[in-house]
């Protein structure tokens, strides 16, 4: 019999939801880590009880943990207590030191700061974490100030991948109002060099070569609050969604616009079609049909809050410009939640099952694609993030 | 003896008690303190005072014998009463949030 296993990262702690492949009766644990931001957790694609997270404070910053038993137990890779002092190296899972220059030893580059002038990159916090598709031990982190960081041993230390920021356009990147945080991570299945990121607020971007170096593919988004609208970079992207076996074809919830690339992002088109609005945060692709794709309208950019009170999925069977919404099982009415953009995940069974989180603290699921919902839990704090693992 | 007492959230983290105790080689002060906790306490490194820059973060405050030290220099001596381990060092989670 199959499980999931949905990782939620909230506000003030950490939960794990499991269900047998029916998703009918779920059982709760959490929450762990109570009382710390927990942004994302992530399975490992290659061992699936190899469970990354990240847990960040306001008092006591950033804190990498990790489970090798499916999220039962949990330890911070490298912060193992010395039985003597002296006998063991110190743990620097949490350290994110930026590459410097190795003439002057100074920054690499600054980004531009609210004000307009140039500003140091300093490291806030992790956003997202994703595992290596074929080694448990190589992992991925997104953080704020904007850049990529890989370990190769389980996360007890990390190394930038600086060339993102080294490809130019690092002066030109800003802050968005949450941050400038690299928050989307996708590994193509296809092409082991092959890395996209998304960044707000500076866009996509693409390795050809495993990290080392980046361009922007921006090409065809279009914001209009920025000065230059079709600018190499600069556009606040929400999130990004790849079907694994579609691997050409990208799909974008940006600030405003739904978007999508055939050509691994060289170029996008608009296909928010017939949505009510084409604000929002999350984006996903059915796990067995990859022109199947569902976004969470919310209404503007300052009402972060689904509009007419009305919590409405869309889905769209074409990959874009028609959308159906799904409602049944959803609140209809005075529902003012957010879906942040980490908050939407699905699963790998027939039929496809698609959970998202909330500001609210529920974590709805369907089993049916989307067909219709029902509510695993209602009262967690605000949903930073849904992830879910597919257990044979 | 050096006896620090740590806030709570980094209690459960090094998965210790209210206070720990500390050999402290050479001079007692905030610097060493802090350097013998995270070598005794790996876990606890970057989350006291930052990785790369040593300072103290923001929302943490360093008090003993009832004076704020936070912001005295990380080299200045600590009081006689916290080298001879007749009081505790204090880590203090700073009251925020509104």
């Amino acid at each position: 019999m199959s499980e999931v296993r949905v990782l939620v990262g909230t506000r003030k702690g950490a939960f794990i939801l499991t269900a047998d492949g029916k998703r009918d009766k779920w059982e709760v644990s959490g929450p762990h880590f109570a009382g710390w931001e927990m942004y994302h957790l992530k399975g490992s694609p290659a061992d699936p009880n190899r469970i990354y997270a990240s847990q960040t404070s306001g008092w006591f910053g950033q804190m990498l943990q990790r489970s090798n038993d499916g999220g039962k137990t949990w330890e911070t890779p490298g912060g193992e207590q010395m039985p003597e002092p002296g006998t063991f190296p110190a743990g620097v899972s949490n350290k994110f030191a930026y590459d410097t220059s190795p003439e002057t030893g100074k920054p690499l580059t600054t980004h531009q700061w609210y004000d307009g002038t140039q500003h140091p990159w300093e490291f806030k916090r992790v956003w997202h974490l994703e595992p290596s598709l074929t080694d448990p031990d190589i992992v991925y982190a997104g953080i704020e100030d904007a850049a990529l960081f890989r370990s190769t041993d389980g996360a007890k230390s990390w190394h930038e991948l600086s060339g993102l920021r080294g490809h130019g356009t690092g002066p030109k990147w800003q802050p968005g109002a949450g941050g400038m945080c690299l928050h989307t991570v996708i590994l193509d299945p296809s092409n082991p060099k092959r890395i996209f990121i998304a960044i707000s607020a500076a866009g996509a971007f693409r390795s050809d070569d495993g990290g080392k170096s980046w361009k922007p593919i921006n090409q065809g988004l279009h914001s209009q609050y920025i000065p230059d609208p079709k600018a190499e970079v600069g556009h606040c992207v929400h999130h990004i969604a790849m079907h694994p076996k579609k691997p050409g074809v990208l799909f974008m919830q940006k600030h405003w616009d739904v978007m999508r690339s055939d050509n691994a992002g060289d170029s996008w088109t608009e296909v928010s079609g017939n949505l009510p609005t084409d604000f929002g945060f999350v984006i996903d692709v059915h796990a067995h049909e990859p022109e199947t794709i569902y976004v969470v309208p919310i209404k503007s950019d300052s009402e972060h809050y689904v509009p007419e009170g009305k919590l409405r999925v869309y889905r769209s069977r074409s990959g874009g410009n028609e959308w159906e919404p799904l409602t049944k099982g959803l609140p209809q009415s005075d529902c003012y939640v957010n879906v942040l953009r980490d908050a939407m995940a699905v699963d790998s069974l027939d039929k496809c099952g698609v959970y998202f989180g909330t500001t609210g603290g529920q974590v709805y699921a369907s089993a049916d694609a989307g067909d219709s919902w029902a509510a695993i839990v209602r009262d967690l704090p605000a949903v930073l993030s849904v992830e879910v693992q597919t257990l044979k | 003896m050096i006896r620090v007492e740590l806030p709570q959230h980094l209690r459960t983290l090094a998965k210790v008690g209210r206070e720990v105790q500390l050999e402290v080689p050479g001079e007692v002060t905030l610097r060493s303190v802090l350097d013998a906790l995270e070598t005794r306490y790996p876990m606890l490194s970057g989350t006291i005072r930052d990785h790369v820059t040593k300072e103290r973060r923001a929302f943490l405050r360093f008090f003993a014998c009832e004076e704020d030290l936070s912001h005295d220099s990380p080299d200045k001596p600590l009081p006689a009463e916290v080298v001879s381990g007749k009081e505790p060092l204090l880590i203090i989670g700073a009251i925020a949030g509104g």
